[in-house]
């Protein structure tokens, strides 16, 4: 992240693990800064946070890490299968209350909410982290090139960019997700089909960041000394540009990825996500439930929609304090220097 | 959020590269950007519904012998080379033919007429419900900025944008409905009421203005019952854009000189936010509106689909579980000459109002 590394962020911290642990190559220069992985992103910004920001980021990442724990461990957690409809006891109730065995209720079809709704992460969380990847590859990729080399191609590119940003992201996602699977698919093939759909939502997006910094990159002097120097354009755009040009994406992500669900359960509740045999989905379930509520049933719907309000809100709330950290006029300081407390409040009013 | 409060949007930043010149030059280097992008849109779109093949196997091919299909194909023209079918179609919308439904054997152009109408209603009664929910509560968080009741409305802002509009609609529904009994659970209107509307000489297909024709209360009273949960289910999406926009928009202008000027002066803090920060910090909010209506046009397929309003969202819904894709592609490509169309609209008026826009 873009944090501007102020003198409060250099006082050496006590080196974890041996000295050997640490990259040869950079030893000299880590023995003064802190550990590597206290300079992940994530980690970085929770150590500078205080306050309220620290509580959103802990509240959001706490959120995320629920719902990261149901994906991975779904069959753990859940009592029964996404598609199960029966069990030693005989066939499970339609649309039953919550109870001793069913914690949240049967649907209409006779499957399990509680469990629908874990094994509904696993399928998010796939969806988005395949998403997010495809978008990242393919958005950086064009971005740098484009940006990097000019000309008709980038002209070209930035036009699409821009008619395909301007566009209602559901409606092409609805699109795509024709093309790939002509509207119904399993598992594997339906989560593809999603994340692609996203894809070709988001790679404008992370196109046009990197393309812009990108661009500012071009002129800065020491891209041109490795031209000068004859390093090959590939060398100069993954040595120099590429690690500089990307520092604003981890909020990016985060934001997207937020959408991603979003628009994965969009296109789940028209019932073009993935096959309610193959796996389950929220925005599905959300579905099928619409018409429960006439007859005041409700249990088939609120868990899954709370699941999609909570894994949204936990990821937005890690990319709005990500954000705020990283920018200086948002960021309240840890141990703020004692000031007129008029000059505080002004100074955050800037922002 | 974020990118929706910094992004500008992109076809005013092309717009501003084109150079100098009065309003006129910006009107129509504007207008003529309309042309590339709706190209792009439909050539796109195009495209990809034709990679999986022909939109007649899609919809009945399982249900023909193989001669049969081969018949309906050359009928329609779909045994030709792609690209003889492109240029074919590109040439259509350009006259403001957007091709037959398959399932029903519709104009495009006619379901536009149709149902337009019930989604042109949708979505302006919750840009009301937006702008009424939205700009006060923007005002109230700048006013008590860092205070409890701001740190609130942020996460509520922050709700807005993470529940799904259909889930919003289920708990409405499930709520105001079933368990209060407020307001009906869905459509446009009560089905007598719909036919006593769509009686009326010169029926204007927009419900309210209609009802409002009539002068009975009943009926009026009946179409707005029916419009309201619709529209907080849709309009409270929005809500929270321009909540956090308002806000930002009004901190950052009572930062300003001539803010402090007036400060100087003796003028209360009260006043200041009311009557110097408040009118320059709306401007922004019809730049964001423009890129609010694509957004708004996606919330609306899934609100008509939650609701049952018979709208364009809900007709494309409609066609999509039919596998119609020929519809579906001609309700896109319609959408994508709207959402530009208004696109030009927004930033027009935006060029009026702040002449900074022009460059």
């Amino acid at each position: 992240m873009s944090v501007p590394t102020d003198a409060n962020s250099t006082v050496p911290e006590p080196v974890e693990g041996s000295v050997a642990e640490a990259d040869p190559l950079v030893t000299g220069e880590a023995r003064q800064r802190e550990p590597r992985w206290k300079r992940l992103p994530v980690i970085w910004q929770l150590r500078r946070s205080t306050g309220l920001q620290r509580g959103m980021l802990i509240a959001g990442m706490v959120l995320c890490a629920v719902f990261l724990i149901a994906a991975v461990f779904a069959p753990l957690i859940a009592p029964y299968g996404f598609n199960q409809l029966s069990d030693a006891g005989g066939n499970f109730p339609r649309q039953g209350a919550p109870s001793a065995q069913f914690w949240w209720g049967t649907t209409v079809g006779g499957y399990d909410v509680f469990s629908r709704v874990v094994w509904g992460a696993q399928t998010a969380v796939l969806t988005v982290v395949l998403a997010v990847a495809l978008s990242i590859f393919l958005g950086i990729a064009l971005g740098l090139v484009s940006g990097y080399l000019g000309g008709w191609l980038d002209r070209i590119l930035v036009t699409i960019a821009d008619a395909i940003y301007a566009f209602p992201s559901l409606l092409l996602a609805i699109v795509v997700s024709i093309m790939i699977s002509g509207g119904e698919s399993g598992f594997i093939s339906g989560i593809l089909a999603a994340a692609i759909s996203i894809t070709v939502v988001f790679v404008p997006q992370y196109f046009r960041v990197v393309r812009a910094e990108t661009v500012r990159l071009k002129a800065e002097p020491f891209v041109e000394s490795a031209r000068v120097l004859g390093a090959s354009t590939p060398r100069i755009l993954s040595r120099h540009v590429l690690r500089n040009a990307t520092r604003s994406l981890p909020l990016i992500i985060t934001l997207n990825a937020s959408e991603a669900i979003l628009t994965l359960a969009g296109l789940g509740f028209l019932g073009f996500g993935i096959n309610p045999t193959a796996a389950s989905e929220w925005g599905y379930d959300l579905n099928r439930a619409i018409s429960d509520v006439a007859g005041g049933i409700w249990w088939t719907g609120v868990f899954p929609g709370a699941a999609i309000v909570l894994l949204v809100l936990g990821i937005t709330l890690v990319g709005e304090s990500l954000n705020d950290l990283s920018d200086p006029r948002l960021r309240i300081r840890r141990r703020p220097k004692r000031v007129p407390r008029r000059t505080a409040t002004a100074m955050k009013g800037a922002a | 959020m974020t990118i929706a409060d910094t992004a500008t949007p992109p076809t005013a930043a092309a717009g501003k590269t084109s150079g100098g010149g009065g309003l006129g030059r910006y009107i129509l280097v504007r207008f003529l950007l309309i042309i590339p992008t709706v190209f792009i849109l439909v050539t796109l779109v195009f495209f990809l519904m034709r990679v999986v093949g022909d939109p007649i196997s899609a919809s009945v091919g399982g249900r023909l012998t193989p001669d049969q299909l081969n018949a309906r194909l050359a009928e329609a023209g779909y045994d030709r080379p792609v690209l003889v079918q492109y240029f074919e179609y590109i040439g259509q919308i350009f006259t403001g033919d957007f091709g037959r439904t398959l399932t029903d054997n519709r104009e495009i152009s006619e379901i536009l007429v149709t149902y337009g109408t019930g989604t042109l209603e949708l979505v302006l009664y919750s840009l009301v419900v937006a702008l009424v929910v939205g700009i006060p509560l923007g005002r109230f968080a700048a006013y008590r900025r860092d205070q409890i009741p701001d740190a609130l409305l942020r996460i509520f802002a922050i709700l807005c944008y993470a529940t799904p509009v259909f889930f919003a609609a289920l708990l409405l529904k499930l709520v105001f409905s079933v368990w209060l009994g407020w307001f009906p659970l869905g459509g446009r209107a009560s089905t007598s009421t719909q036919l006593v509307l769509d009686r009326i000489s010169g029926s204007t297909g927009i419900n309210i203005i209609d009802a409002l024709r009539t002068g009975r209360w009943d009926l009026i009273s009946d179409v707005l019952a029916h419009a309201v949960l619709p529209a907080v289910a849709l309009g409270l999406l929005t809500a929270g854009v321009f909540l956090r926009l308002v806000r930002t928009n009004l901190i950052g202008t009572l930062s300003m000189d001539y803010v402090d000027a007036a400060r100087s002066r003796g003028v209360r803090e009260g006043r200041l936010l009311r009557k110097h920060a408040y009118k320059p910090a709306l401007i922004p909010i019809i730049t964001v509106m423009g890129m609010q209506i694509a957004l708004m046009l996606g919330g609306a397929i899934l609100t008509e689909t939650a609701f049952g309003w018979r709208g364009l969202g809900f007709q494309l819904a409609q066609y999509l579980g039919a596998r119609d894709f020929v519809a579906v592609q001609g309700i896109v490509a319609l959408l994508a000459v709207i959402v530009a169309l208004t696109n030009f609209a927004v930033d027009v008026l935006a060029a009026l109002i702040d002449p900074r826009v022009r460059y």
